[in-house]
């Protein structure tokens, strides 16, 4: 009897807990998205932090966008040369990118590339008590450190996306057409007859504003809530890169559900 | 708001951006050619449509000429409505028929426009009487077997 009821116990404070955690996130994010109007006032932070998430993620996510597009022009065209339709390699190419890979590849690597700074940063910040020296001169830590952090981010990775989405088609163009010699005619016929730009790369765009809300909310919650000691902000970065990768991958299944079933 | 030099690098990060939206919708999903030529909608209505699908294609002679608008099933003649949007650059003889037609072997289904020889031409709004439906292979391999059925007996 004793047993079972500290097992009740341990399960109710688990449960608070959570319930807790989870208070806390959805208030963080309710201030974050109240914050734009202030940010529109402070640009001047958001571009710094675009700059800093933006442009130089710009080198992975161009180097990435292409090698995927050379790889899925080579698989494509191995797979769909089989029923004699390597034809269809540009609409294979640019819908998978432009619906599938390119918003959920480049969160990812946006996850790993920003995400994980933005994580440390805001840890190492709270482990040397940056954040509550702020709090004591009366600035908020969560409008002037973390939500020029959390607009610049949710600015970049949409931008980041479609240029993979681009560089991609043009992966696969190199290696279809120039190197495997598809009809060029035919690779963007096809295409241009099959992605749609609202059901398609509209969906995409759609897709790929949701995940940066989602990675950047992520990493910016747990650098804020990392426990302020090294190991503290190193479980917090490693967190923020499996919570944020499993969050991308589910919530695509879950728009994927929503936006292509018809 | 100081200037800095980070407002070129955002700038033309900014435009990077756009240049790649651009190139996705403009170049890959040509959105210029389709979605803002003027159309007409004409109507006709088929036994059986197979597999046609919205945004089909309509082909003259293989050319595109127009899309699929939509499909919907009417109650009193237990036909398919299926609406057109021709592209008003192309004019067809109002006794033009319409076949649906498979693009290859496995290939997806289209609507083939064949001209006809009267003087007026469609207008929207207009009703194409002719039509002719998919081929269904489960109606093809039954008449076959009823033909071979039918055969058997004449010979000894």
């Amino acid at each position: 009897m004793q047993k079972f009821l500290s097992m009740l116990e341990r399960l109710g404070q688990w449960a608070r807990s959570e319930l807790k955690a989870m208070g806390h996130a959805a208030r963080l994010f309710a201030v974050l998205i109240m914050s734009f109007w202030s940010n529109v006032r402070r640009s001047n932070l958001v571009r710094d932090q675009i700059h800093f998430l933006g442009n130089y993620s710009l080198a992975i996510i161009s180097v990435s966008g292409l090698f995927v597009g050379f790889v899925l022009g080579l698989q494509g065209y191995y797979t769909l040369q089989r029923y004699g339709s390597s034809s269809a390699l540009g609409l294979l190419v640019a819908l998978s990118l432009v619906r599938e890979l390119g918003p959920v590849v480049s969160a990812l690597l946006f996850a790993g590339r920003a995400g994980t700074s933005l994580t440390a940063e805001i840890g190492l910040m709270k482990a040397g008590e940056q954040l509550s020296a702020m709090d004591m001169m009366a600035v908020d830590p969560v409008q002037r450190i973390l939500a020029p952090r959390f607009w610049g981010g949710v600015i970049a990775l949409p931008i980041l996306s479609a240029v993979f989405s681009a560089l991609g088609i043009v992966g696969g163009w190199i290696v279809g057409v120039v190197m495997i010699g598809v009809d060029s005619g035919s690779f963007w016929g096809q295409m241009q007859g099959g992605v749609d730009v609202w059901a398609d790369v509209g969906n995409g765009v759609i897709k790929s504003i949701v995940f940066a809300f989602t990675v950047t909310f992520v990493a910016l919650y747990q650098g804020n809530e990392a426990q302020p000691t090294p190991e503290g902000v190193s479980k917090a970065t490693t967190k923020t890169v499996v919570m944020a990768s499993l969050a991308v991958l589910a919530l695509d299944f879950v728009l994927t559900a929503l936006m292509f079933s018809i | 708001m100081g200037k800095s030099k980070n407002d070129i690098w955002v700038g033309l990060f900014v435009l990077v951006g756009l240049v790649a939206v651009l190139f996705l919708s403009l170049q890959s999903a040509n959105l210029l050619s389709l979605n803002w030529q003027k159309t007409y909608h004409v109507s006709a209505n088929f036994d059986n449509i197979g597999g046609l699908k919205r945004q089909a294609a309509v082909k003259s002679a293989g050319v595109v000429v127009g899309r699929v608008e939509s499909i919907t099933f009417d109650d009193k003649t237990f036909q398919a409505k299926v609406d057109l949007a021709l592209d008003e650059r192309f004019a067809f003889p109002k006794d033009s028929s319409l076949k649906i037609l498979t693009s290859g072997l496995l290939g997806e289904q289209y609507i083939g426009i064949e001209a006809g020889s009267d003087a007026a031409n469609l207008v929207a709004g207009d009703k194409i009487q002719a039509t002719q439906s998919a081929v269904v292979l489960e109606n093809l391999i039954s008449q076959f077997l009823y033909n071979k059925a039918s055969d058997a007996p004449s010979k000894p």
